[in-house]
């Protein structure tokens, strides 16, 4: 691997070509002179570089401050620390003559993973001492100085590929220093530019049978796939089974032929150290291995040995967005290289417990990866391959009678065949689930809490506060559903612009105005239901419950706009799901849709069944007091005026206050109604947000309310109720006439209002942004719930025309765009975390300070 | 916002003479700004017979709503603080006390400059108040005015006819009959409409005390009530202080979702310091974690779901904890633990060894890794059942402490509680109280799952019938068997051949 330079040989080229990787840490040795910097100016671009003399600089004031040398270096190591931990290529540009301070390179590099790299400049002393004295900041640096540097780096020489630099460059006199070329290469696991298409092969053992049958299967013939797919082994290839030499002789010729990839698995690594004739224990399976080699000759098995050596024990492929090894790795190794990169590419990690059967306990690293790349991976038998936080165990216990499994990628589908027999006993059962997998956890805090950014496909990065993540964690946690049945929360909506229109706030006219200079043309407005907001996640059945979100005994759930469940029992859970299935079934939905689960936005009904308390204690309450005092106080103030008292306009106004307070009590009272059990209970969906692998929130509203009809008229039970709808252009005022007389029509009758959505749902404005999605024109009486009784009082209705509804604007898009990204994370089949992310930042974005009868 | 006071009288002592006391001509209708909105007087009869002095506030919704802009962005009034279907209007609250005192000030001061000898006269009067909103309802109101001479009827009014099963509102209509000087009648409900109503004020004045003094003499001194009334009285003002500064981020999710705030920020029971009510249990609760402790050998601990902060308290004062974190994920609770435990005002060493932070157990915490023993008390039943996994996972499989003590209630003992009505849980925030057989499979079941070995103790007297009041169980951690020959992947080495006695057996 490393390079030791050869003067005799290098004197002959006239340019020396030096190899470094391209993430790795390049360390400069010379004595001061030797042109250093100018030979890292020459071949790095300025920022790879950190000499120590700017970081003495930095701390002191002065490049030559020889006393600020302890600090400066801890400032260099410092930043060259942070440089790689980012991926970067790093140079040291320091005398690191002396081996104290090249032995904290070699560890700053260890730590990051990355391999460290020598590059000598051998420069005679004189020459050193000439360039020194020719600059005027080191004019009085005394001889001995580099005298000291050129007797320290000689005595080096010989050390540096013991002290751990993987390739070492000495570049001697000034000529080589001047014509040395740096060519830079990729490292073995980069091979991010093959982008496949692959089909990942989990552990084999030695089940030849089976690897030739799941290789059929896969498309490939004699080795080679038709369509130029490339095969990738996760390692493991033999011990245990029948035939560990007929595997290897057939992934061993794949790879040759360019058919194929392989990693290592630590079967391959003890049977290599074997080959090698090194002792090692002949356990777990590795005897029928030795045995079945006894068959084979000398030159395969030479072969093999060769083979297995220069295994690379992980790749990254297909641009980053891939990275397969045996035994699964944390996203900080990736494409990195060191010694525990490999060990734990082949081994995994523990935690240094072991179980009761006394094997180690493995570290649930898996749980914890929040990476980009998928890390496809064997090693721990699983009965069935599923993904966990972007990253999915292949090994499927082949050869003790499980079943051999592949990843086709990147379509993500499984392919595998079956055990022909147990062809060895476990030592213990297989674990039941990938860890983690059947409790859908973990969810860590890390995800969530404090200050975070949200990236969203449709508008951009989305800021949750922490204060505002703070009080979402409390309500996340002590009453919403369990985060796997909570794949959505409804964003909050803005109404319509104030408007001027006499005796009222709102007023549809100014919505379809605003969609129209949006450059929104046709709409939909839909027949807003005052109940309480309700998202449904309905499965086919329990089996598509625990298939799809991991959960055991429901069949989906049904949830406020804060994620709490409806309904205190979970009987009547089930059963409101039970009637939204049965409807779905007869429309025969589940099949025109491909899918066996529905999310759905709808309003439940009435209002009074949740805000009952909020009933009770605020709206029924103002009702009552004002129901109970008036009476009393229009009899006084007739009796006084009866007498001939003058009470001025006092009593006229009065009986309208009092007129005022009836309609309030009369407003409510529409939404309220009594209920036993689920009589009475309606439920009006209005969007089908997701089915299997898809969010539909990009569905036309059209074609949305086509599917929800055909629900509404299947259902026998009662339960759904259909949401009126009219198409309004806005661009035609006969058309927005039509619009506002239905408005005025609905709400006269008591209706809550309506809400205007573009008829193709993410509409754009000119500007190319995200236009509301929907704006919400509220019912005259509708609003004495929200505004008071006496709203519409001309001098109360002034004062409350100045509202501001800019935040409430900004912050409907910006839960709109959460909301979206939670959807198409799901259909993604995005991690719980990455879906649990944007859901919760909904919650935390709602706790905002905006003015809540907006 | 409307009463009306009533003196019938004599021909040589007429009843109109209300108007000299009260320095309000009766023939005429008078209008008087206040801070809320215009008050009005006018009398519906004034004969010598009988008298009667209506007094009507027209509170303006909007600007009481208003009066809070400029808190918000965008100057958007905050959530919840101030709504504008306020019953204000409508119910003779604190507001109307405010307009009584503003109103009737020379009446209330026992001046009365035309007829002085008035003053001190006892006459027949008659208060109505057709809309009184008041906490502990008509029996209360009975136990306010009752000791103070009144016949008093207090009539519930209900929510709403329409909807019986609704019940009756927070208001009465209250008639008080009796003998008494105006002035009297007066001070007593300008202090009990708001003791009564005992909702924020919208008046705090810093002297609050001194006004109480001085408009209670002569008859809040002897008043049965008199704790409740000065409590009630004065509590407004520290709990509006504390909701401006805690509470509104949920409560704007509370909004949200259309349910009262207090559904949600229910955390902290600011009416009880400690959980229920024999507060001996919870001390021995203390006593059992902190012996157990102590017998796992544990110095960094950690209290999750500390609440307010007791337990912590009681561990800081024991040297053997060396490093004490409690966490909860109520935001309130913390903040009350650290004005409990001075944390502000600790000296360094002391503060150094103890940190609140807020955490959830449904999510896993890397803060909360390698710590010699946690402690779960009370806290499991505040768990949804089907969540309880994801806690388990977090604390056992995830933080991993060397010991874990879990305490709950044990259900059976509630028979044994006389206060608590049957089939009710202890606090309404349980989501469920187990048996002890309940709690001791699942423990079992956990102990198992991760490799831990559990024993139970009981918390407080262990009754042969139902057993003890509060269940414990103490997890330790197996330890690691160190026979295994496979064991020790050493990762760390640098080496390219990494060491094949890997982890792997499989």
């Amino acid at each position: 691997m490393s390079t030791v330079s050869d003067s005799a040989a290098a004197a002959a080229a006239a340019s020396r070509e030096l190899a470094v990787t391209d993430l790795s840490l390049v360390v400069l040795v010379g004595a001061s002179g030797s042109g250093k910097s100018s030979f890292a100016r020459r071949h790095f671009k300025p920022t790879e570089v950190i000499s120590s003399d700017f970081c003495r600089g930095l701390v002191s004031d002065d490049e030559n401050d020889q006393g600020a040398s302890r600090d400066a270096f801890d400032v260099l190591h410092y930043i060259a620390g942070k440089r790689l931990a980012a991926g970067r290529l790093t140079v040291v540009d320091a005398t690191n003559v002396q081996q104290e301070s090249r032995k904290q390179l070699v560890q700053l590099a260890r730590q990051h993973d990355v391999l460290p790299i020598a590059i000598v400049l051998d420069v005679p002393e004189e020459v050193c001492a000439q360039r020194n004295a020719a600059r005027a900041d080191r004019a009085d640096m005394p001889r001995r100085v580099v005298q000291r540097h050129t007797r320290e780096l000689r005595r080096s020489l010989k050390h540096l590929e013991r002290e751990g630099f993987r390739k070492v460059h000495v570049l001697r006199g000034v000529d080589e220093v001047e014509n040395a070329v740096i060519r830079l290469e990729k490292r073995y696991n980069d091979l991010s530019h093959l982008t496949g298409p692959f089909d990942i092969i989990g552990d084999i053992h030695g089940c030849r049978s089976e690897l030739d049958t799941l290789l059929g299967k896969l498309g490939y013939v004699d080795g080679a796939h038709p369509e130029g797919r490339t095969a990738v082994f996760v390692g493991d290839l033999v011990d245990r089974g029948p035939d560990s030499p007929g595997v290897l002789r057939r992934v061993m010729s794949m790879v040759k032929s360019g058919n194929a990839l392989c990693v290592p698995g630590n079967h391959e690594n003890k049977f290599g150290r074997h080959l090698k004739g090194r002792n090692v224990q002949h356990t777990h399976g590795l005897a029928e291995t030795i045995a079945q080699m006894d068959a084979e000759s000398e030159e395969f098995r030479a072969e093999v040995r060769e083979f297995i050596d220069g295994l690379v024990s992980h790749y990254v492929l297909d641009e980053g967005k891939l990275v397969v090894c045996h035994a699964g790795l944390p996203e900080k190794y990736h494409g990195r290289t060191s010694g525990r990169v490999r060990s734990h590419a082949l081994y995994g990690d523990t935690t240094g417990e072991t179980d009761e059967f006394g094997l180690p306990v493995r570290y649930p690293w898996a749980e914890e990866y929040r990476g980009r790349a998928a890390v496809v991976y064997g090693h721990t038998p699983v009965p069935n391959a599923t993904w966990l936080n972007n990253t999915i165990c292949l090994d499927t216990g082949v050869v003790f009678g499980g079943k051999m499994t592949a990843l086709r990628w990147p379509e993500r589908e499984l392919v595998d065949v079956p055990a022909e027999q147990v062809w060895y006993e476990p030592a213990k059962p297989l674990a039941t689930e990938a860890p983690g997998g059947h409790e859908g956890r973990p969810l860590d805090l890390a995800d969530v809490y404090g200050r975070r950014s949200v990236e969203t496909r449709t508008v951009g990065r989305v800021t949750v506060r922490e204060e505002n993540a703070a009080a979402a964690l409390e309500v996340m946690s002590r009453f919403a559903v369990d985060p796997r049945l909570l794949p959505y929360l409804p964003p909050t909506m803005a109404p319509t612009a104030t408007s001027r229109v006499d005796g009222y706030l709102e007023h549809p006219a100014e919505a379809f105005a605003q969609y129209a200079a949006d450059g929104v043309e046709r709409v939909v407005c839909e027949e807003k239901h005052m109940g309480s907001r309700a998202v449904a996640l309905v499965c086919r059945d329990e089996e598509a419950a625990r298939e799809r979100f991991g959960v055991e005994g429901v069949t989906g759930s049904l949830c406020t706009r804060t994620g709490r469940p409806f309904f205190d029992d979970h009987a009547v859970t089930e059963e409101v799901l039970r009637r939204v299935r049965a409807a779905v079934s007869e429309a025969g939905l589940w099949a025109e849709l491909d899918t066996n689960w529905l999310l759905l936005d709808a309003e439940l009904l009435p209002w009074s069944l949740k805000a009952g308390g909020l009933l009770r204690s605020q709206y029924a309450a103002v009702g009552a007091a004002a129901g109970a005092v008036f009476p009393g106080a229009l009899a006084a103030l007739e009796a006084a005026s009866a007498r001939g008292v003058d009470t001025g306009d006092l009593l006229e106004r009065q009986r309208e206050r009092a007129a005022d307070a009836e309609a309030f009590t009369q407003a409510y009272r529409r939404y309220c109604w009594s209920t036993e059990g689920l009589d009475g209970v309606r439920l009006a969906p209005f969007q089908i947000l997701a089915v299997q692998g898809r969010s539909l929130a990009g569905l036309g509203h059209d074609e949305q309310l086509a599917y929800l009809d055909r629900m509404v008229e299947h259902d026998t039970a009662g339960l759904l109720q259909t949401t009126r709808r009219l198409y309004v252009d806005t661009g035609d005022p006969a058309s927005v006439q039509a619009g506002v007389d239905w408005w005025l029509e609905m709400t006269g009758r008591g209706g809550e209002g309506m809400v205007v959505k573009p008829a193709r749902a993410l509409a754009r404005d000119g500007k190319g942004r995200l236009v509301q999605p929907g704006i919400k024109c509220r019912g005259r009486e509708y609003l004495r719930i929200i505004y008071g009784p006496e709203y519409t009082r001309p001098d109360n209705l002034e004062r409350l025309r100045s509202r501001s509804l800019g935040h409430k604007r900004s912050l409907a898009i910006r839960e709109y765009g959460l909301g979206l990204e939670a959807l198409d994370r799901l259909a993604d089949g995005e991690p719980l975390w990455r879906v649990h992310e944007a859901v919760f930042a909904v919650l935390a974005l709602e706790s905002e300070p905006v003015d809540p009868r907006l | 916002m409307f009463l009306t006071i009533t003196t019938t009288g004599t021909p040589d002592r007429p009843a109109t003479d209300l108007g000299f006391l009260l320095h309000k001509h009766p023939e005429k209708a008078q209008a008087f700004s206040t801070s809320h909105g215009r008050a009005h007087v006018f009398y519906p009869e004034a004969s010598a017979e009988r008298c009667t002095a209506a007094l009507l506030l027209e509170v303006d919704p909007v600007a009481l709503v208003r009066r809070g802009k400029g808190k918000g962005r965008g100057g958007a009034p905050d959530a919840a603080l101030a709504q504008y279907v306020n019953d204000r209007p409508y119910a003779a609250s604190s507001l109307l006390a405010v307009a009584l005192s503003a109103v009737f000030k020379s009446a209330l001061n026992r001046s009365c400059a035309a007829r002085p000898e008035l003053v001190d006269r006892s006459l027949p009067l008659r208060v109505e108040v057709p809309v009184l909103p008041a906490r502990g309802g008509a029996a209360l109101v009975q136990k306010l005015f009752g000791p103070l001479g009144w016949t008093v009827t207090a009539e519930p009014v209900a929510l709403d006819e329409q909807f019986p099963e609704w019940g009756d509102s927070r208001y009465v209509r209250l008639v008080l009959e009796g003998e008494a000087q105006l002035a009297e009648a007066l001070r007593q409900l300008y202090v009990l409409l708001p003791v009564l109503d005992d909702t924020k004020h919208y008046w705090v004045a810093p002297d609050e005390v001194d006004k109480l003094l001085r408009v209670g003499e002569g008859w809040l001194a002897d008043h049965p009530e008199q704790r409740l009334i000065v409590d009630r009285y004065l509590a407004g003002r520290r709990s509006l202080a504390r909701e401006a500064n805690e509470r509104l981020e949920l409560a704007r999710l509370a909004d949200a979702d259309d349910v009262a705030v207090e559904e949600l920020d229910n955390a902290v029971d600011e009416d009880a310091d400690t959980e229920e009510k024999p507060v001996p249990l919870a001390v021995q609760r203390r006593d059992a974690i902190l012996a157990a402790l102590h017998a796992s050998g544990a110095h960094r601990v950690l209290d999750l779901g500390c609440g307010q902060g007791q337990l912590v308290q009681a561990l800081l004062k024991d040297v053997t904890f060396t490093e004490v974190v409690g966490v909860d994920v109520s935001m309130r609770a913390l903040t009350v633990a650290s004005r409990r435990l001075g944390l502000e005002r600790m000296g360094e060493r002391q503060a150094a060894r103890v940190t609140l932070l807020q955490g959830s157990l449904a999510y896993t915490d890397k803060r909360l890794k390698g710590y010699d023993a946690a402690v779960l008390s009370e806290v499991i039943e505040h768990v949804d059942l089907e969540r309880l996994p994801a806690v388990e996972y977090a604390v056992f499989g995830s933080a991993r402490p060397g010991a874990v003590l879990v305490t709950t209630p044990n259900v059976e003992y509630n028979v044994r509680w006389e206060t608590l009505p049957a089939g009710h849980t202890r606090h309404g925030d349980h989501r469920f109280e187990w048996n002890r057989e309940e709690f001791r499979a699942w423990a079992h079941a956990v102990a198992e799952r991760h490799g831990y070995d559990v024993e139970f103790t009981p918390v407080g007297p262990d009754d042969p019938e139902v057993g003890p009041p509060t269940q414990m169980a103490v997890f330790t951690l197996r330890t690691s068997n160190e026979n295994s020959n496979e064991s020790g992947n050493e990762n760390s080495t640098a080496n390219s051949t990494a060491n094949p006695k890997g982890a792997k057996a499989a």
